[in-house]
């Protein structure tokens, strides 16, 4: 017959290849088992772990920074005769190491979605059970579970350090929950924005840079002019201008709600009225990038 | 022709597969984009088996496979995959069904191994029989020892390995393959359709395999549907085609005595009774050699022989005899045909010709 003639060619790596072959009669776990394997495997990604020594230094070496910062402030706090409390506030820390939080993010966010639209993978996933949604849902909360372990850790370094040290526990771990709650939000915050850049922009270099720009581009800007509204005596302003960068966002959310001394010039932050705006862009920006995200694939599919 | 079973292969029954399923069903099937009808009311019903569908490009080839593999709804029109229809049932369908893309789709940092794992696992597949699948699966399609190097470094022969390894890692019924063989050079070719064949004879897969060569296809595939402009041009059993587009191509030097060699030889043959085909017999393609290449139709061995014989007695040089792989082009459409509704007309009446031919020869 004809078309036998095809598996005849080869002879040679046709007899290797006759192994018998095995079909699959196990379990199929299905969209949600996929969703969380690729959750994990991301989440694992953005510390370079599954990943080649190489990917391994920047995330490991941000994340020691991090830590190590944290515990030096335990340190000198613990080892300063009559300190009652941690020289800085729970709710502080990430705002004073926002750059290593903006490095890690911008070296983070293209690996975990740019991979995937560069070497146009991504049909490959939209061709199994998951979906678009899963997809976008479980690299959103991969980032963000990432970001909230590079923030979250030194947190519990410095509230380790506070019991250690015999402060107030109450007053503690209320403030210890206020951190975490503000860098929860951040995480969501920032992993939303990082991968909505990192998505625009395939190619991985102009992620790292997008992301990087718009991070200290904002936040310089909305510094410079909180500085010239506060030398100029419109201090009314300084509360409002917070809201145009992604770190000022935050701080200003924290400052109304979670008991954080406000960064911006002159303590203005904003009080609880302005304080639910803040809460309200926050959110806005979350569900934005969402649906960026989620638009952005529909056309990749395929 | 009879379909054979699947391979029933280390005691693992497979659930027998009768002729009449049919895998694959299209009813009036129609995509429009803004400019563009890709599909125009395609209808098909494909059984189990290897199945072509050779297009020229822009044929709607991927376009149909997008829809069959729910990413993409129809204009209008039905179609079913494995008894579920694409409109409703996209995740059922997508969880039995593998794809590999015509396009390149693998990232070049990561090994085969820990890549056909993940994909594995996005199938649904728990960690150990994701593993034990993909082992398995990349020695199938022949990647040894370089499955744990980074993809980067692989030629495009295994990248398509690779690519075929992921869209079976997960054992479905059936998988879509777009134009598996672009990029290979012969005998990467001959290895890749060599594959694809035991895809369904050895694993029990059906397969749909996309190309735009009908000769590739013809002897692999059990069943051959040729589309064009996104309709249906002929949908057939391979050993129709097998008999009417085996052709030879000749090339012969020129002498003193004949200083047009290839015009000598092509009165000879056509004395000898012998059929050309093509331009008068002159490969009008523009290839390297054009117009200096005899096509000739084979009925059989004794074709052979007849050129042979009547290079040897002009006392010219047998540069190439080859049998030749059609471009569907060049099978479908004829030289100068405005690209007009004409078209699909001119190519009918080629196909019927060519069908008739056919028929008369089934004995051989
Ligand atoms: N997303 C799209 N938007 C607009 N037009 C499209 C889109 N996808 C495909 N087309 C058009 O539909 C037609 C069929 O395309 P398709 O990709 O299905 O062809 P094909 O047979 O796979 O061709 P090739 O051999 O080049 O892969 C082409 O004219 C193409 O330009
Ligand atoms: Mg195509």
């Amino acid at each position: 017959m004809s078309t036998e003639t095809g598996a005849v060619s080869g002879s040679e790596t046709s007899r290797i290849h006759n192994i018998g072959y095995r079909s699959y009669d196990g379990k199929r776990l299905g969209r949600s088992y996929a969703r969380r394997s690729l959750y994990s495997q991301s989440l694992r990604g953005s510390f370079g772990l599954g990943r080649s020594a190489k990917s391994k230094v920047l995330p490991m070496l941000l994340f020691g920074v991090m830590c190590m910062v944290a515990a030096i402030i335990v340190a000198v706090a613990i080892a300063a005769p009559g300190t009652t409390a941690l020289p800085i506030k729970y709710t502080a820390f990430a705002i004073y190491l926002q750059a290593v939080i903006g490095l890690f993010l911008a070296a983070q966010a293209p690996q975990s979605v740019s991979r995937d639209l560069r070497f146009k993978s991504v049909p490959l996933y939209f061709s199994r059970p998951i979906e678009r949604a899963d997809y976008v849902v479980a690299k959103l909360a991969a980032m963000a579970s990432a970001l909230f372990i590079l923030t979250g850790a030194p947190l519990v370094i410095l509230y380790v350090g506070a019991l250690l040290g015999k402060f107030d526990f109450a007053e503690q771990t209320k403030g210890f929950g206020q951190g975490l709650v503000s860098v929860a939000l951040l995480s969501v915050l920032f992993a939303g924005l990082g991968l909505v850049m990192a998505a625009l922009t395939p190619r991985r270099g102009f992620g790292v840079a997008a992301v990087i720009a718009v991070l200290t581009i904002s936040f310089g800007a909305v510094s410079t002019v909180q500085a010239i509204a506060w030398q100029t005596g419109s201090t009314g302003a300084i509360e409002w201008l917070g809201l145009f960068s992604p770190i000022t966002l935050i701080g200003g959310v924290q400052t109304a709600f979670l008991g954080a001394t406000s960064a911006f010039p002159g303590g203005e932050g904003p009080g609880v009225g302005a304080g639910v705006v803040y809460l309200i862009v926050v959110l806005a920006l979350v569900a934005g990038s969402y649906a960026v995200l989620m638009r952005r694939y529909r056309r990749v599919g395929l | 022709m009879r379909i054979q079973p699947p391979g029933l292969t280390t005691g693992v029954v497979c659930a027998t597969i009768f002729e009449d399923v049919t895998v694959i069903a299209t009813e009036s099937l129609s995509k429009r984009f803004p400019r563009v009808t890709a599909l125009d009311r395609l209808s098909l019903d494909i059984g189990p088996g290897v199945t072509g569908l050779v297009g020229s490009n822009g044929a709607g080839k991927s376009t149909l496979i997008k829809i069959l593999l729910g990413l993409s709804p129809a204009t209008e029109g039905r179609a079913a995959v494995l008894g579920l229809d694409v409109a409703t049932s996209g995740a059922a369908i997508r969880e039995r069904v593998g794809y590999m893309p015509e396009h390149d789709c693998l990232p070049p940092d990561v090994s085969a191994t820990e890549f056909v794992v993940h994909m594995a696992r996005m199938s649904g597949l728990p960690p150990t029989a994701a593993r034990e699948r993909t082992a398995d699966t990349l020695r199938h399609v022949g990647l040894y020892e370089e499955r744990y190097r980074p993809i980067g470094g692989y030629s495009t022969g295994m990248k398509q390995r690779v690519k075929l390894a992921q869209a079976l890692v997960h054992d479905p019924q059936l998988v879509l393959l777009d134009e598996p063989t672009n990029g290979l050079d012969p005998v990467g070719r001959d290895e890749m359709l060599g594959l694809i064949r035991r895809v369904h004879t050895d694993f029990g897969i059906s397969v749909l395999v996309t190309s735009h060569l009908l000769g590739e296809l013809e002897r692999t595939c059990d069943h051959v549907v040729v589309i064009d402009g996104g309709t249906l041009l002929r949908s057939s059993s391979t050993s129709d085609f097998t008999q009417t587009t085996t052709t030879l191509a000749v090339e012969v030097t020129d002498s003193d005595t004949h200083p047009d060699g290839t015009d000598a030889l092509r009165q000879v043959l056509t004395r000898a009774g012998v059929n050309l085909v093509g331009h008068d017999g002159l490969d009008g393609q523009g290839l390297p050699g054009a117009g200096h290449i005899l096509l000739v139709e084979a009925t059989g061995e004794e074709t052979y022989d007849i050129v042979r014989d009547s290079v040897a007695g002009l006392g010219l040089g047998l540069v190439r005899m080859e049998q030749r792989r059609h471009h569907i082009a060049e099978v479908f459409r004829t030289e100068e045909a405005p690209r007009a509704a004409a078209v699909t007309q001119t190519v009918s009446a080629v196909v019927g010709a060519v069908q008739q031919k056919g028929s008369g020869r089934d004995e051989h």
